[in-house]
């Protein structure tokens, strides 16, 4: 586990960029607007960060990952519920793993 | 239009009424993160800690898997930094609402930031709303219940002796599927995607650690630039 003084100046640091991050888009904009462009660059960020983190946790694992990560998405479409879609996740892995049919 | 703004208890009152169901929401996915930062190792007085300050679900949620002893401190700060670089988009398009108030108090409002409150504001804004204070209000419920929902779901998941037997290890890469779903704009994001994902695979086989979020992320971000078209900006197109 790591230190209590490590711990502490993780937290910080991110609670500080993530701050950063809240006030610094106000603080820009009451100076200048940004162009379309860079606005444009700017929203493939979120996609982009979140399908790095999912990618190598699907493809390549077990067959039960990827058909998860499909009815995940099925869900999601359907219900637009984040919560329904975890759960609907999970319970495919969790019948995969145990029927071992996949 | 700045002129009509205001920031007041009924425009607090009015937004926090509006987001209750979306905290609810954000409960049960608080208590996702409880759970998972047991999992990967934090005491309870951290993970609430980190709630609290930090306050940012995909950032914690990452940040869990970076959770090593020793702790990568660099690079879970420029992780979370990079991730959190969305906020400064949503930040500059409250302008017209936050431009013109006290810098005390646009700038203390920009702390309850987050994705579904902003969102929630926004089509409010759009609606003709013109009370700041609305975007605070709906701001706190949501605040709120993920917080509370760290510590519960911290406590439920002593419950749980290995996650892996109930698939909960999938829950993880569940949310952010559900997250990736909700981000979709439509086939410009096809080539971005598929990029980002195929480069995080290769980096994850290649590159020790967590970096591959990195790669991944700066990859799509960077093909996203190549094919977003260049408009020439006159000096009058500003707004």
């Amino acid at each position: 586990m790591p230190s209590e003084s490590e711990t502490l100046l993780a937290i910080f640091g991110m609670a500080a960029v993530t701050y950063f991050t809240r006030a610094g888009g106000l603080w820009l904009a009451r100076r200048i607007a940004p162009s379309e462009r860079l606005s444009a660059v700017l929203g493939y960020i979120p996609g982009a960060v979140i399908i790095s983190i999912v990618a190598p946790n699907v493809l390549g694992r077990s067959p039960s990952e990827a058909i998860a990560a499909g009815v995940t998405v099925l869900a999601s479409i359907l219900s637009g519920s984040l919560p329904l879609a975890m759960v609907a996740g999970v319970a495919t892995v969790w019948l995969g793993r145990h029927l071992g049919a996949f | 239009m700045t002129s009509e703004v205001r920031f007041d208890l009924a425009g607090m009152r009015a937004g926090a009424v509006a987001s209750l169901p979306i905290a609810l929401s954000v409960f049960a996915y608080g208590c996702v993160f409880g759970l998972l930062a047991r999992q990967a190792g934090m005491r309870m007085t951290d993970a609430t800690l980190m709630s609290s300050l930090v306050y940012a679900g995909s950032a914690q949620f990452v940040a869990l898997g970076l959770w090593i002893s020793p702790l990568p401190i660099g690079a879970l700060v420029l992780t979370t930094l990079v991730i959190n670089l969305r906020h400064l988009l949503m930040g500059a398009a409250m302008r017209p609402w936050f431009g013109a108030l006290p810098p005390l108090v646009a700038y203390g409002s920009m702390f309850f930031l987050v994705d579904e409150g902003w969102a929630l504001s926004m089509r409010e804004f759009a609606r003709g709303e013109r009370n700041a204070g609305f975007f605070v209000g709906a701001g706190l419920p949501i605040f709120l219940a993920w917080v509370s929902a760290t510590i519960v779901g911290f406590t439920a998941g002593s419950a749980i002796r290995d996650p892996a037997e109930f698939g909960l290890d999938f829950a993880f890469t569940a949310v952010f599927i559900a997250l990736l779903v909700g981000l979709w704009r439509g086939r410009r994001d096809i080539v971005p995607w598929v990029t980002a994902a195929l480069v995080a695979v290769a980096a994850e086989h290649y590159v020790p650690g967590k970096w591959y979020i990195l790669i991944g992320a700066l990859s799509g971000t960077l093909v996203g630039a190549l094919i977003t078209p260049r408009t020439p900006k006159g000096p009058g197109d500003a707004e």
